[in-house]
Order: C-alpha cells, then structure tokens, then sequence
C-alpha cells in the first residue's frame, strides 16, 4: 500500500478506514473536513489513484458521487455529523436512483461534547439518516472501524444501497478545548 | 422583431446546443424545464435527468467529469437551481475539470412555480459569479450564432466552463422524461458499457 507508510503499523483505526476505501477500489473521496477524518484526507490527496475533491457544503458529495457512479467509478463521502443535515433533500437522489452511497461520519453532540450546538445535530444524526433510507453502523471502538467500514462498503456497493458509519466521539476522543 | 429578439427561445437553444450530437457528450439536467427541454430534443440513453435534488445537477456533472474524462459532460439546469448550488460552482472551480461546461438557462423566474422573479433576474450574474470563482471560461448568450458556438466550445474539451443562455420567461408544454431514477441510471451505465449490479 502506497501512502501509509509514516502511520502507526498497529491498529490505527484512522488508517484502517483509507485502508478498507482502497481495498473497495475507491476513486473519489468527496469531504467537508473534519479532524478526525484528518488522516484518510491526507492520504486521499496523497494519493494520485483517488480524486480527492474538497466541497464547500456535504449535500455536494451526494450528487458527486452519483456522477461518478454513472461514469463507472465508486466514491466516499466523509463529513462530520453536522453535515448530514445539509443532506437530507439531496438523498432523495440515492434513493430514487438506487445509487450506491457510502458515507463516513464523524460524530459530534454525542459523548463528553464541550459544545452545545453541536448536541442537537448530533442527537438527531443516525435518525435522519434513517429517516432518508440510509443504512447505518456505529463504531464506538477503535477495532469496530474496520469491519464496520467494510461491511457498509460491500453492502453500499453490491446491493446499490446508501450506507454510512458513524465514528462515534468516544473513539474519535474528547476535543481539547482549552490548553491544559 | 427587435425587443424579442434579444433573449432566445429555451427549446430552440437547447435543440441547436445538442443538435449533430457526438457519442462522446454525455448530459446531465436540473430538474423541471431544463429537463423538458432536453427531452424535447431527443432522448438518449447518455441523458441522466434530476426530478428532484435541486441544487444537484452541476456535482453529478463533475462526478461524472471526473470519471469520464475522454467524454464531454454538459450540465443543462436552471437559474434557480445552479443559484442553489451556488457552493458547487466554487468546488467545480478549483477541480478545473476540462470537459464540463455548465448551461444554465436564465429567465430570471422561478419558472416551474408561478413566474416568480428569481435572483437572476433582480441581478445576479452567474457568468461573473463563475468567473470570479476561477472557471475556464465564461460567457453570457442571448443569439443563436453564441448558441452554435457553444455547442462547439462544449467538445473541446478545453476548460471548466459556464455559459448563462438568457431564455425568454415562458413554459412551452411540458415534455416529460423518464422519472424511474434506477432505468435512467442502469440505461446510462449501460450505454457506456458499465453492467447493472
């Protein structure tokens, strides 16, 4: 694997999920940033195999990824749990065209959240999803990733379903809001 | 004819700009009349028409783009929906993708829902909007010959572009595509040679 060379050999649940979006022969990563998506960002740009494409708000990726798809090529979209409110309308396009989705969300307003505004996103996340007939799988710990990952990707991309994994804030770990 | 002249008649416009069509253009709409226009001229399997997600069609275009970079992609949409897309003019922008150009048809109304006066129409300009973004190239039309010279710009291949086509703000009956998302979607797979799951 190209890329992963300067990351921690052991389980790294941050590699794991470039790891599992390159096994799936992942083209495109689409992402509004997140710190906790930090890595697989980094070595998506890296990477002259995958179009590492920046969006100004996360209902972009959703078309994006859907062209791809009809130009035979498959994608990721990561984003942070705030973003899947900017969603909602726009998977309407995955599921009136059974397009293969997968995304990857970092969670906020979940556990130990410093910041209140991001409580009632976070709170209401796994149920919009839900709501729009996203299928979703939380990873609370860092061994989860993997095989969480890996099933919402083969289950997005042979079953032509929208499928995302939330990475819950208990893995990601606390936000160090004030230097201690 | 003078006055009238100045803006084009969207069906018109839209059957020059996929008139002679090349097997390498693959097209994308916006949602409503944009949709119908392009149906009106002749459905095709390289056609993926939106019936909804407004604000969509220009990312299904670079998706699209980005995958298929020997074709042409052609996004026909709105004023009103590239206006709610505006974030992704931004995002196409520093992609710099080669093969797409963005059409949008102006007539500064929120044509499908009563004729409204859209943004467009009290002043906005999506060409300089674009441009200012960092797009290829930009243009405004209001004649058939731009017209035909668009469609040549469209298979070059030489730049992100967008070009505003101002269309006289009126509804010519509805010619409906397709709406089942999946047929649309297998059949344009299909057609470049990608299997169904």
């Amino acid at each position: 694997m190209s890329g992963t060379t300067a990351i921690a050999p052991v389980a790294d649940w941050r590699s794991d999920v470039f790891r599992v979006l390159k096994r799936h022969d992942i083209r495109h990563v689409a992402y509004v940033p997140d710190a906790g998506h930090a890595a697989a960002i980094d070595m998506a740009v890296a990477d002259p195999a995958i179009q590492a494409v920046a969006l100004t708000t996360e209902e972009e990726g959703i078309g994006y990824l859907a062209g791809a798809w009809l130009g035979g090529e498959r994608g990721a979209l990561l984003m942070q749990s705030s973003g899947v409110g900017n969603c909602i309308n726009m998977l309407a396009l995955p599921a009136a065209g059974r397009f293969p989705l997968l995304m990857v969300v970092t969670m906020r307003g979940d556990w130990a959240e410093f910041n209140p505004w991001q409580n009632p996103m976070g709170q209401a996340t796994e149920k919009a999803l839900n709501l729009m007939g996203v299928l979703t799988w939380r990873a609370d710990r860092a061994d989860d990733v993997e095989p969480l990952l890996h099933g919402a990707a083969s289950m997005a991309f042979n079953g032509d379903s929208a499928c995302a994994v939330l990475l819950g804030q208990r893995l990601i770990g606390e936000k160090q809001w004030v230097k201690k | 004819m003078g006055e009238e002249m100045i803006a084009l008649d969207r069906r018109e416009a839209v059957a020059r700009l996929l008139a002679r069509r090349s097997p390498d253009l693959l097209v994308v709409t916006g949602l409503g009349s944009p949709a119908y226009d392009v149906m009106a001229a002749g459905d095709d399997d390289r056609n993926f028409y939106l019936w909804g997600a407004m604000g969509g069609a220009a990312m299904v275009g670079l998706g699209l783009a980005r995958a298929q970079p020997q074709k042409s992609v052609l996004v026909v949409t709105g004023d009103a929906e590239a206006m709610m897309g505006l974030g992704a003019l931004a995002t196409i922008a520093v992609q710099k993708p080669a093969n797409l150009t963005i059409a949008v048809l102006d007539n500064g109304h929120f044509g499908e829902t009563g004729m409204q006066a859209s943004h467009t129409g009290m002043g906005v300009e999506l060409d300089r909007v674009a441009a200012s973004m960092g797009f290829g190239w930009t243009e405004s039309i209001s004649d058939l010959a731009s017209v035909d010279a668009l469609h040549n710009r469209i298979g070059a291949r030489a730049g992100a572009g967008l070009a505003v086509l101002k269309i006289r703000a009126e509804n010519p009956p509805r010619v409906l595509p397709p709406r089942d998302g999946v047929h649309l979607k297998n059949r344009f797979r299909a057609a470049l040679g990608f299997p169904t799951n």
